[in-house]
């Protein structure tokens, strides 16, 4: 499943059709412009954020303790609770208790940790059907591709393109496109998709170590068509969704929507807590390089994400490049901080798809330093020696040549060094900058220069 | 060592030094007219809210505004004349062909239009999900300004099941276009009862 | 007040003109102004590549370049901000901090240290300014459009003093431009296309010279602007700031 291609190769192929990149990147402005508006009529905005990063720090510095207490509430709510190291042990443990109970279809919410997990595939080859039920989630499963963005799946798609899939999949008339009606098919599929599902398996957003219930949110309302009509209720969690106490949603509530949409709140945030009479639930505590996270200092801030996806949405890059161009579940910003985590040697190159630009840190309802962390793990990938030999070679002779006032004055006279070194033509044989873009005027003399014959003369005489 | 044990270990192990928790009791909106910013909001996100001076009065709006030749449902006994009373044992499944259904808020926010509902005023947990049309009593009085006043209000009240609806279930999957009616109601109605 | 003047490498060998401008602006208000020769590079196009533990020789040499001065400036918000977060030494740190707190980018050492309300500047265009990201969210230069606070701008309030310049406005007032070190090169794709919409935003509002505290994103929009024959031309700030008054 996995792209072999890095990210500028795959946004050079998204690029070629600049109308479609005009739309995308338009169609996410309008998205962080309605997020800007909902940050600036909500008073003490930055101070929510500044309580929500914060009570995050509280979280991640005493995790262990609120994973315990968390635990004990959920047996006492009547709630079965399993811990999975990795992938495999998470997606083995939903096996599980659908076999048990001889369940061979569910229907998902959406759960980006699941995605993370290839949960779908594996319950696949194991005679278990999935269907995601988030619009965007299903429109993605139908057509075989990983969701380009958390919260909105498909937003890189057409609605020419949908109609097509809708057409293919589920028998609509040839050239229907019509959002409204699109919409109407897959909620009468849909809904027959929830009638008889006996187990459902949703995401969670936030859990609350003091009461032991977890808080799920929607706008489409699936999460709960599918809970509430299954005998079988099982939540997969990252160990980071914990939060201190009940009230603390507060904080977190306010911040979530208004970041990811520009919304005052998601339509349905459901607080799940015990078990209906003669139904189960299941919750399963993920670790998934959560804890090694925690190892890094550096790093760790990244834990706080509540995945609204305001990095992505004011992100020229993501903007420009789309979702799919990161080949990781979580695109965008903050997946290119997540990511080099989980595997090094195959996402080395997603923090340097950045201009450090910092916007993404500014968007942050949890203040994750998400520029910052980008430069801190171009870091640790170069040293860690994730990056090409050439490119090394050709950073000790900048290095060197910046090391030396001499070497760089006699590089500018011959032909203006810098013209042939940063940052037009590290080891290129064609020189990217030129494809699109004239070089730089080459002037007689440099300012070095200048200043030698102007000032310095001036102050002699 | 299993994995919960070599999980809460690591946790353990690479978790910085205690950072304090914030105070969150900062955060006060003080509205000059809560009922008014209420119904404003409400609006703003798609819903509808009729103000009636009493529960009494919106029983001739239901035909007005809904198609009530369809089954209707509710867990106000006081609307029992003009629809089911919601029986809590039967399977849920059984309430797909509910047109409309009439609950009662616990609490509504200001702030984003949102009602508090627990399964105790849903009847059924499925109640407000699987319904056309929902319609919410909402009284004065139980309105707040937002959410850090909400759950001062819930507290550490006991349920199965929470939740906030705050207006219609919409989508906007398809080209960012709007569309009401995504996996639940199609139209939610606040019946604002002020006094 | 003794002032030394950094030249970024970029700006000294490919638009000494900026630099120029930048040392006539501080000596027509007075200041001091000394050009320590032997500078070369702040070490950012390492270090924003991965390679910062190449750069302490690069530091040394700056720290020896530009200790003992009360002020440094330079015609350059990225590389300044660079210093600022980055510039350290094994050998004597105490040197490095004292650098990293007295180096200015040239906007806000007028703005902020020798507090100017007046200029004697005249340039009749209409102009926009692009705020570098790492002016604006870096150094703080204006308002970031993210956060929920009051509207400033050092640069605009600058151009404000300046005769007959007519600035417009933008519809995305601080969006990247894409130029972004080696980013440019890497992604050369979507570098581009973000240099190519930031000057559509420019053009379409009227402008006829895009202005920044920042050559190096002006480079980038240049070899745009050049390769599409437009006639929008690039200027660095100083260049404005520093332009004459018609002659009587």
């Amino acid at each position: 499943m996995k792209s072999t291609a890095d990210h500028a190769t795959l946004a050079e192929q998204f690029n070629r059709d600049e109308e479609r990149v005009d739309w995308h990147d338009g169609a996410l402005w309008w998205i962080r412009q309605k997020r800007d508006r909902s940050a600036n009529q909500t008073p003490q905005w930055e101070e929510l954020r500044e309580a929500a990063s914060a009570i995050k720090s509280n979280v991640i510095s005493n995790l262990h303790d609120y994973l315990v207490q968390f635990e004990d509430n959920l047996k006492k709510n009547g709630v079965k609770v399993y811990w999975a190291a990795d992938a495999e042990e998470h997606n083995q443990i939903v096996y599980s208790i659908l076999k048990a109970k001889e369940i061979t279809q569910m229907v998902k919410s959406k759960s980006m940790l699941t995605e993370e997990c290839g949960l779908n595939e594996y319950l696949h080859e194991r005679g278990i059907d999935v269907i995601n039920s988030d619009l965007g989630e299903y429109i993605q499963q139908i057509d075989n591709e990983p969701p380009s963005h958390i919260v909105l799946p498909c937003i890189h798609k057409r609605k020419e393109e949908i109609g097509e899939l809708f057409h293919e999949h589920l028998g609509t008339e040839k050239g229907l496109s019509d959002p409204t009606l699109l919409t109407r098919v897959a909620r009468k599929h849909l809904r027959n998709v929830f009638l008889t599902r006996r187990a459902a398996l949703t995401g969670v957003n936030f859990a609350v170590a003091e009461t032991g219930e977890y808080v799920v949110c929607t706008n489409e309302g699936n999460a709960d068509m599918g809970a509430h009509l299954s005998e079988v209720q099982i939540a997969s969690m990252g160990l980071e969704k914990l939060i201190p106490e009940r009230k603390h949603l507060g904080v977190f509530l306010r911040l979530l929507a208004r970041s990811a949409i520009g919304q005052p709140i998601t339509i349905y945030s459901s607080h799940f807590k015990k078990p209906r009479p003669g139904q189960e639930m299941h919750l399963i505590l993920v670790d998934k390089g959560r804890s090694s996270l925690m190892a890094r200092p550096d790093f760790r801030d990244s834990l706080k994400c509540i995945k609204c996806g305001g990095c992505m949405n004011t992100c020229p890059v993501y903007r420009k490049s789309g979702g799919l161009s990161y080949h990781n579940t979580i695109s965008g910003p903050i997946g290119a901080i997540l990511a080099p985590n989980l595997d090094m040697q195959q996402h080395a190159d997603l923090p340097f798809a950045s201009t450090l630009c910092g916007s993404c840190s500014n968007v942050c309802p949890v203040k994750i330093p998400i520029h910052d962390q980008l430069y801190k793990w171009r870091q640790v990938i170069v040293k860690e020696g994730y990056v090409a030999n050439r490119k090394t070679f050709s950073m000790k002779a900048m290095s060197l040549t910046f090391s030396s006032p001499e070497m760089y004055q006699t590089a500018g006279k011959t032909g203006r060094w810098i013209l042939n070194h940063a940052p037009f033509a590290v080891n290129h044989k064609l020189n990217p900058w030129y494809r699109q873009r004239d070089m730089p005027g080459s002037p007689k003399q440099s300012f070095g220069e200048w200043y030698k014959k102007n000032i310095n003369s001036k102050d002699k005489h | 060592m299993n994995s919960r044990e070599a999980i809460l270990a690591a946790v353990k192990k690479n978790q910085p030094a205690l950072s304090p928790l914030p105070d969150i009791s900062m955060f006060k909106v003080v509205e000059a007219d809560i009922a008014s910013r209420y119904t404003e909001v409400f609006t703003g996100i798609g819903g509808q809210v009729i103000a009636v001076s009493e529960l009494e009065h919106i029983k001739p709006l239901l035909s007005e505004h809904f198609d009530i030749s369809k089954r209707t449902v509710t867990t106000l006994p006081e609307l029992s004349d003009v629809a089911e009373l919601i029986n809590t044992e039967v399977d849920p499944h059984s309430f797909d062909d509910v047109e409309l259904a009439i609950i009662r808020a616990r609490l509504a926010v200001a702030e984003n239009g949102a009602v508090w509902l627990t399964e105790s005023v849903m009847g059924q947990r499925i109640i407000p999900y699987i319904c056309q049309h929902l319609a919410v009593v909402v009284t004065e009085d139980s309105l707040v300004s937002t959410m850090h006043d909400a759950y001062g209000k819930i507290a550490s009240e006991d349920y199965g099941f929470g939740g906030f609806i705050g207006g219609p279930s919409k989508t906007a999957d398809i080209e960012q276009a709007l569309v009401l009616g995504a996996h639940g109601p199609l139209s939610m109605t606040i019946f604002l009862i002020k006094q | 007040m003794k002032v030394a003047l950094f030249i970024p490498c970029y700006i000294n060998q490919l638009y000494p003109a900026a630099a120029i401008a930048t040392l006539e602006l501080l000596q027509k208000l007075a200041v001091e102004v000394t050009y320590p020769a032997k500078q070369t590079c702040c070490g950012q196009p390492m270090a924003n590549s991965g390679f910062e533990h190449m750069t302490q020789s690069c530091n040394n040499l700056f720290i020896e370049n530009f200790s003992g001065f009360d002020y440094i400036v330079a015609p350059s918000a990225s590389c300044v901000l660079h210093i600022k977060d980055h510039l350290h030494s094994h050998a004597d740190e105490a040197a490095a901090t004292a650098i990293r707190g007295r180096i200015y980018e040239l906007v806000e050492f007028l703005t902020d240290v020798l507090k100017i309300e007046s200029l004697d500047a005249y340039f009749p265009h209409k102009v926009g300014i692009h705020q570098s990201c790492h002016g604006l969210r870096g150094l703080h230069l204006a308002q970031m459009s993210e956060l929920v606070a009051p509207d400033f701008s050092k640069p605009q309030h600058l151009l404000n003093m300046v005769q007959g310049i007519e600035m417009i406005s933008l519809d995305r007032k601080d969006e990247c431009c894409g130029f972004g070190g080696l980013f440019c090169i890497a992604e050369e794709s979507v570098s581009v296309k973000m240099g190519k919409d930031r000057i559509t935003d420019h053009t379409k509002n009227g402008a006829e010279y895009i202005t920044s505290p920042d050559l190096s994103c002006l480079m980038h929009m240049e070899g745009i602007l050049q390769r599409n024959k437009s006639n929008v031309k690039i200027i660095h700030i100083a260049e404005i700031l520093n332009s004459n008054m018609p002659a009587l």
